[in-house]
Parts: C-alpha cells; sequence; structure tokens
C-alpha cells in the first residue's frame, strides 16, 4: 500500500484528464457525432426498454378477463381516484402514503445517528470490538421481520412499534459497517492527526467520520432496503393506516386492479428513495471515486 | 522553485527548539506490536510472535536550536521508533525526550511531523488547502491568518496553482510537497521528517532535498530528517548521527562542515562530500554487520582522507 | 488488557465476556422487575423453551423446510443473475438498453410482490419463493455487471486480437475477473434470501421458523417466540459463516481479504 508510486498519476491539476478522455473515446466509437445525436440516443437508451416493456404489459393483458390479472388499462385507471382522490387531503396519498414514509423516515434516521455514533465508539476500542462484536453479529444475523412481533408485545401496534421495528431493522447493518470503516481507517491518517495535536471532535468530524463515509454508505443503502421492508411488514401485521395496509386490505377485499396500483406505487416509492440516496451520497463521496480511480491507476 | 520569494512569512517565523533524547529505549512487547497505529514498515528482524522486540537499546543526543540533523542507519534499526518516540506518537520504555524544556508525552505543541507515506498522510477528502488548512484550525489560527499562511507556504513549495485539487490527483512528489507545506504553515519549532523522499523519483528528490534546506533556513526551525540514503543525510544535515543496527545505539555523531550553502552539483562534487561519504557508508556495512560501538568498528579508509 | 495473552485468546475472551453479559442481562432485567417478564422472560426460561423445542420434531422440520425455502429461492437466483450477468455485461448494446430497467427494478421492494405471490400461489412455498428470488437476483446481478465491467480492458483487447471465440473469451477472461464478485453478491444475496423466507413464512404463512413464530405469537407463548427468534439468529449467523467462508475462498488473493487476515 505505501508504495503505491507516482508513476502512474497524473501530475497536473486536470486530474480527471484521463477519465474524460476515456469517455470521449468511447462516446467516438459508438458513432455519436452531433450533440444532438448524442441526446437522442441516450434518452432512447433510458426510455427505450421500459417503454418497450410497458406497452407489451399494456398490449399482453389489455382485454384480458383474468382476474388477477386485470389490463394496465384498468390499473392506471384506477391509480389517480384510487391514491389522489379528491379532496386531496383526504386521499389515500396523505392518509396513508405520507404517514408511512415519514415513519420509514424515522425509524431510518435514528437507526443512522444510533448507528454511526455506536459505531464509531465501538470501532475506535480494538477491546469494546472484541467484546460486543459476537453479539452485533447475532443481532444482524436475526432476519428483522421476526422482531415485529416481539416489539409488538412492548408497544402495542400503534405507530411506535413500527417507527421501531424500522430502527431496530435499519440498526445493524449501519452500525456493523460503520464500524468496519472506522476499524479501516489507515494508522498513517490516524498518526497524521495525532502529531497535529487534532482534537477529539476535530479527530471524529475531519478523520473517523470522512475516513469512514463510504462503509457508512454502504450500510446506509443496505439499511434503506431493509427499512422499506419492514416499513411495509409492519403495516401488513397490524395497523390502521399505511401504503403496506391499505395494499393488503385491496388484496384481503379482492379490489385486484386497486392492489396492482398499490403495488406500483409502492415500486415507485422504493425507486424515488433511491435516487434521493443516491443523489446524497454523490454529493458526499465525490471525493472518494475519484480517489479510487487513482488507486485503481497507480497500483 | 523556493528562490528568495516569500521571505515575507519568514517575519513572524518562530525560533527553533532544542530536542534532546535521554537515554531512550524502546522495547514492543510480545505477539507484534500492540497499541494502535503501526505504519506497518520495519516490521522485519521480530523474531516470531511471543518474544519482546528491543528496537532502540539506549540513544542518548541532542540536537541543538535551529540545527539540521539528519539520522542514518542500515534498515531495520529503528529509526522508524526513533522518530515515533520522537514525535510522541509512541510512548518510550525508558528514558526521555525533552522539547525545550519539558518531556514529550504525547505529540507535543510546536512540533510537525512529515511521514514516508504522503499519499497516506493526507487525507483524501479535502483538497490541497484544506489539508494544509486544517491543522491551522484546530490550533486556532485566525481566518485571514490561515489564509496567508496557505498561500504562502504552497507557494512556497511551488503549489500555488494547485490549492483546489485533491491530494491523490497529484503526482508522488508534488504529494510530499503538500505535506511538507502543510508542516511549514503550522509553523512549529521543530520539524520531524522520516525518510519523507524514500518514494519519489530520483529527481524530484533533488528538488525536494533543496526545498527543505530553503525552508530550514527561511524559517530557522530545528529538522530532524531520518533516512536511508547516506547522500542525502550528508547533503541535508549540519550533523549526521549514524546509528547501529538493532537494539540501537548511536554509532557516531559526524559533523558535516559543508558549510552552510550547498549546491546539488557542487557540493556533491567535493573532497569532503566524497570523504564523509565514504566513511558514513563504512560506519554503516560495520553496522549492519553488527557493530556497536565506534571503537569496534574497524575502518579501512582513514577518516583523515589522506587519500583525497 | 495484559500482553502475555495471545491476540487470538483474548478477543475469543472478550467476545465471549460480551455474549455472557448478553445473556445475564435478560436474565436479570425481568427477574428485578425492569421489564415485564410477560414481555421479556428470563434467559433460563427462553432457553428451556428452546431445549424443549429441540427435543421435538416440529423445530427440525421447520428448521428443514426454511431451508429448502432458502435454498431453492438462492439457487435460481443464482443461476438467473449469473447467467444473465454474463450476457448482458458482456455484450455492451444490451448493457446499455437494459441500464434503465435495471436501475428501476432494482429499488422496487419485494414485500410489495407479497398480495400478488398470494393471488397467483395461495400460501405454498412457491408464493415465499418468488419474494426471495426477486430480491436475492438483483444482488447477484448488480455484483455481476460490476465483475464483468471490471474485465481488464489490455486483456479484452488482446483476446480480440487472438480472435478468441465468445465462449471461450467468458471461460477464460470473464468469468475468472467475474467469480469473485458473483462471491459477494452470493454471500449478500444469501442474507437477504433469509430475511425474505422468513417475511414470507410470517406473513404468507409458508410453512417454516417463521410460521412456528406465528402461531407462537398468537398463542401467547412469549418464551417460545424468543426461542425461535434465537433458532432464526443462529440460522443468520450460521448462512453468513458460510457465505462469508466461501467468498473468502474464491477471494483469497485480494487485497481486500488479506489486509483483514492481518489485522
Amino acid at each position: 500500500m505505501s508504495g503505491t508510486g507516482g508513476t502512474g498519476r497524473m501530475s497536473g491539476t486536470g486530474g480527471t484528464g484521463g477519465v474524460r478522455d476515456r469517455v470521449h473515446a468511447a462516446e467516438a466509437r459508438t458513432g455519436a457525432r452531433t450533440g444532438l445525436g448524442r441526446v437522442l440516443r441516450s434518452v432512447l437508451l433510458v426510455v427505450g426498454l421500459p417503454a418497450v416493456l410497458l406497452t407489451a404489459w399494456w398490449v399482453l393483458t389489455d382485454g384480458s378477463t383474468s382476474y388477477f390479472n386485470p389490463p394496465l388499462r384498468t390499473i392506471v385507471g384506477t391509480f389517480g381516484e384510487t391514491w389522489f382522490g379528491s379532496p386531496f387531503a383526504e386521499s389515500r396519498f396523505v392518509q396513508d402514503v405520507v404517514p408511512s414514509v415519514l415513519r420509514l423516515l424515522a425509524g431510518y434516521g435514528i437507526a443512522l445517528v444510533v448507528g454511526v455514533v455506536l459505531g464509531v465508539a465501538i470501532g475506535s476500542s480494538r477491546a469494546l470490538r472484541a467484546y460486543a462484536e459476537p453479539v452485533l453479529e447475532f443481532f444482524r444475523a436475526v432476519p428483522p421481520p421476526v422482531m415485529v412481533p416481539i416489539l409488538m408485545l412492548f408497544l402495542g401496534i400503534g405507530t411506535s412499534m413500527k417507527i421501531v421495528v424500522i430502527a431496530t431493522g435499519c440498526l445493524w447493518p449501519i452500525l456493523l459497517n460503520t464500524v468496519e470503516g472506522v476499524r479501516g481507517l489507515d494508522p498513517v491518517l490516524r498518526d497524521t492527526a495525532r502529531a497535529y495535536r487534532l482534537g477529539r471532535a476535530a479527530t471524529v468530524r475531519h478523520l473517523v467520520l470522512r475516513g469512514a463515509s463510504p462503509q457508512i454508505v454502504t450500510g446506509a443503502r443496505q439499511a434503506l432496503s431493509i427499512g422499506i421492508i419492514l416499513m411495509v411488514i409492519s403495516e401488513m401485521f397490524a395497523a390502521k393506516d399505511g401504503l403496506g395496509f391499505s395494499i393488503v386490505q385491496f388484496q384481503r377485499s379482492f379490489a385486484i386492479p386497486e392492489m396492482w396500483s398499490g403495488v406500483i406505487l409502492l415500486g415507485v416509492v422504493g425507486v424515488l428513495l433511491s435516487l434521493v440516496f443516491r443523489a446524497v451520497t454523490n454529493a458526499t463521496l465525490s471525493w472518494y471515486l475519484g480517489y479510487r480511480q487513482s488507486q485503481h491507476g497507480g497500483a | 522553485m523556493t528562490g528568495p520569494d516569500g521571505s515575507a512569512a519568514a517575519s513572524a517565523a518562530p525560533s527553533g527548539a532544542r530536542l534532546d533524547v535521554r537515554g531512550l529505549r524502546k522495547v514492543y512487547p510480545g505477539s507484534g506490536r500492540s497499541g494502535s497505529g503501526r505504519s506497518g514498515r520495519g516490521r522485519s528482524g521480530s523474531g516470531g510472535a511471543g518474544a519482546p522486540v528491543e528496537a532502540i537499546s539506549d540513544l542518548t543526543f541532542e540536537v541543538r536550536p535551529g540545527e539540521l540533523v539528519c539520522v542514518v542507519g542500515p534498515s531495520g534499526a529503528g529509526k522508524t521508533t526513533l522518530l515515533r518516540c520522537m514525535a510522541g506518537l509512541l510512548p518510550a520504555t525508558s528514558g526521555e525526550v525533552v522539547l525545550g524544556e519539558s518531556a514529550i508525552t504525547g505529540p507535543p505543541e510546536g512540533m510537525a511531523v512529515v511521514l514516508q507515506e504522503y499519499g497516506r498522510s493526507l487525507f483524501p477528502w479535502m483538497t490541497v488547502a484544506q489539508n494544509v488548512e486544517l491543522p491551522l484550525k484546530e490550533k486556532r489560527v485566525t481566518r485571514r491568518r490561515r489564509a496567508e499562511l496557505v498561500r504562502e507556504t504552497l507557494a512556497a513549495v511551488g503549489l500555488g496553482d494547485v490549492d483546489g485539487a485533491y491530494p491523490w490527483q497529484l503526482s508522488g512528489g508534488m504529494q510530499q510537497r503538500v505535506a511538507i507545506a502543510r508542516a511549514a504553515a503550522y509553523e512549529p519549532r521543530v520539524l520531524l521528517m522520516d525518510e519523507p523522499f524514500a518514494a519519489v523519483d530520483a529527481q524530484t528528490r533533488f528538488d525536494l532535498e533543496d526545498l527543505v534546506r530553503a525552508l530550514w533556513k527561511r524559517l530557522g526551525i530545528t529538522v530532524v530528517f531520518v533516512t536511508h540514503d547516506i547522500d542525502e543525510a550528508i547533503y541535508l544535515g549540519e550533523r549526521v548521527l549514524v546509528l547501529s543496527a538493532r537494539p540501537t545505539v548511536v554509532l557516531e555523531d559526524v559533523e558535516v562542515g559543508l558549510g552552510p550553502d550547498r549546491d546539488q552539483l557542487e557540493t556533491r562534487g567535493t573532497a569532503e562530500f566524497a570523504r564523509l561519504r565514504t566513511h558514513v557508508y563504512e560506519l554503516v556495512q560495520q553496522a549492519k554487520q553488527g557493530v556497536r560501538s565506534l571503537a569496534a568498528a574497524r575502518l579501512t579508509h582513514t577518516v583523515g582522507g589522506a587519500d583525497v | 488488557m495484559s500482553a502475555t495473552l495471545p491476540a487470538a485468546v483474548r478477543v475469543w475472551g472478550l467476545g465471549g465476556a460480551g455474549v455472557a453479559t448478553l445473556l445475564l442481562v435478560v436474565e436479570l432485567v425481568p427477574r428485578l422487575g425492569i421489564v415485564d417478564a410477560r414481555y421479556l422472560p428470563p434467559t433460563s426460561q427462553i432457553l428451556g423453551a428452546l431445549a424443549e423445542r429441540l427435543g421435538r420434531a416440529e423445530l427440525w422440520t421447520a428448521l428443514g423446510q426454511t431451508l429448502t425455502t432458502w435454498f431453492t429461492g438462492l439457487a435460481i437466483a443464482l443461476v438467473a443473475g449469473v447467467a444473465l450477468g454474463v450476457v448482458i455485461g458482456s455484450v455492451p448494446w444490451l448493457r446499455a438498453v437494459t441500464a434503465s430497467t435495471i436501475e428501476f427494478l432494482r429499488p422496487v421492494p419485494s414485500v410489495a410482490l407479497i398480495p400478488v405471490a398470494i393471488l397467483l400461489y395461495g400460501t405454498g412455498m412457491a408464493s415465499t419463493l418468488l419474494l426471495v428470488v426477486y430480491a436475492s437476483f438483483w444482488q447477484v446481478l448488480v455484483q455481476v455487471l460490476s465483475g464483468v465491467q471490471d474485465v481488464d480492458p489490455v486483456a479484452s483487447d488482446t483476446a480480440r486480437s487472438y480472435r478468441f471465440s465468445p465462449l471461450t473469451r467468458i471461460r477464460t477472461l470473464v468469468w475468472p475477473t467475474t467469480l469473485p464478485y458473483a462471491m459477494t453478491g452470493l454471500r449478500l444475496a444469501a442474507s437477504v434470501a433469509l430475511i425474505l423466507t422468513v417475511t414470507g413464512e410470517l406473513l404468507i404463512g409458508t410453512p417454516g421458523i417463521g410460521r412456528l413464530l406465528g402461531v407462537a405469537q398468537s398463542s401467547g407463548a412469549v418464551a417460545s417466540m424468543y426461542a425461535y427468534v434465537v433458532v432464526a439468529g443462529l440460522l443468520g449467523v450460521a448462512v453468513n459463516l458460510v457465505a462469508r467462508a466461501l467468498e473468502r475462498r474464491t477471494l483469497f488473493w485480494h487485497p481486500s481479504v488479506r489486509g483483514e487476515a492481518v489485522a
């Protein structure tokens, strides 16, 4: 590691020049020469297959009389009125979807804070790590859904139960990845921070959190998908409102097109959340991508 | 690149401090090095898992205020251990390191360190300027003064135009310049350098050596420079401490009479340089074979250097 | 910390102490009345219930069912993910065309499929399998895709200039590069698959540990509930250990693994 050497590096300021060149070369090869052509092509690439698949679904189910498999036309037709019926304030979107997402964000936020704080503490101490690790590994390995019946004992079936379910499920991947990230901090950087007498707060802020951030993000990403699963599951067990609750209600009352519209909406929520997540992490980890690339090229 | 410019920075420059190493001894306990932060180097020679390893046996020397002293020795001589003890990063088993008036127990105020692993001692998530600025923030230097120091020192190491770049976008030599700029901006009274140029190419190395001499002269600080390169030690140092193999003692404290102004071509071509080089080279060879005192060393080329 | 003990003994000792602390706390907290024993029975009762269940065929049958569902789903996801990943990854235009679709479908939560699965397959194993396969498939596929992308361009050009057939290219070039990624995908998929197996058992009622837990819950057998949670957790630990060992075997040369072993 120490001898990555300077041979493969750029010696000037334009460090990302090499990457840009490669991208340009790739574009030149694919033959998209004009700006307009390039834009059109990339739009086509993004939209093309989804459009084909949706059309296929539309056409294949059009005129379907299958009870379980209603035409996409019907599903789309019920979508608006099912979720955004008027008045808007009483629509399912406000009454069910928003509470679900808020519970998810609350539980996820708690897990993030607790996980990172505990992870930094445990990761910074060799003894504490050895002490806590087997127990943490066990809790991480417990499939989070089995905690729902347990937590229902303590907290009933209200909002707090759902938030705690989400928080306990999201906690472990964040916590363990943070521990791993803190453990993996470069000792040379730690020495540097000590030699320049960085205080505890500055060390945590500038060294530990930044240095562990790639692993923290990895854990947070795993936690997000677990959180969505738990958001839905906690509502399927017992609830008065929520996206998962609504979908199950539709299924039990055999309102099939509405159920499908809920499945699609849930998918959209998942996709949107992951887009937000990616935007946030890209902003905080931009240095890491370049750093990785430079290590890759230099080694 | 570090010409007479930027001498304004020297106006507020603190003077160097005295550094005393007294009876320093360091024994690593068995089963590898416990404790955090071994840089991973110098593991060689530690026999097996269980046995304690005596890295430094008994070191006593002093560095006068404002002096530039180089430390050489065979590889595995505990040079890095010595430097880490002096930096307060590693507790000594016995003996002490005294900076100014007070013994060092942890990283002391007024000391800056430049490590060999340039690629790993800079924070990759910070720009060059932020890297230089961070220790100053912690020292509670005012914002205006920080900006001034960052600008001046980066210009002094010839990196005035890359302050917004990330360290990993720079070549190895440039990264080490950033580390040096960070140390200089810190306005230390003592600067410790641990084989800082071991991993940069030869040409860059000459430039960086001149840079260190120039900074040292301008800032008037005390510099301890650890290296395994004999030529580098002689070219840079006012004195060269030659260490024995592990467990380490000082073999000889060599005065370098090359004058205050040095030049890569001329200085290295002088007879005095050649004489010192031969002498130190022989000492290091003897040290490798286990010689632990100057009296026991059999030097075939006499120190007087009648033949040159 | 005494310096004379070998490091491994110290680590194991501390870990053991951590587990002992957990067991002790769970024993004491209900006994001292800090938490109602109806909600959290002491360790001794949980372990008692566990021991009693271990003597019954019911638990072992359920364990077998859970493992069967888990393994079947994982195997299907692995085969499909690797096959599709290698094909899509090796053909640039396929990759470009499918990228957006994959990016869209991947974050769709698998539990969204629960009602659909119930409608299609009732409460049988197939329902849960659908969830398991869907969730773990993406883990494998995404890893394999980045593995194929990681193939050294120089080696790739070399292969092209020697006019390797596509199959030879995959066998000698793409697969060795991709294998470690596939194993990472397998490790991630293994734990996701277990989560969804248990979810399906709990919510859909597919036979297995999860359904036993659900039954215990509705009959108010709290100690048994905890016993099943312990079983599920140990199952998870076993799955993680096996998956990590497998990953390590194929990755022994990789710096991340070597680094971990040293530290």
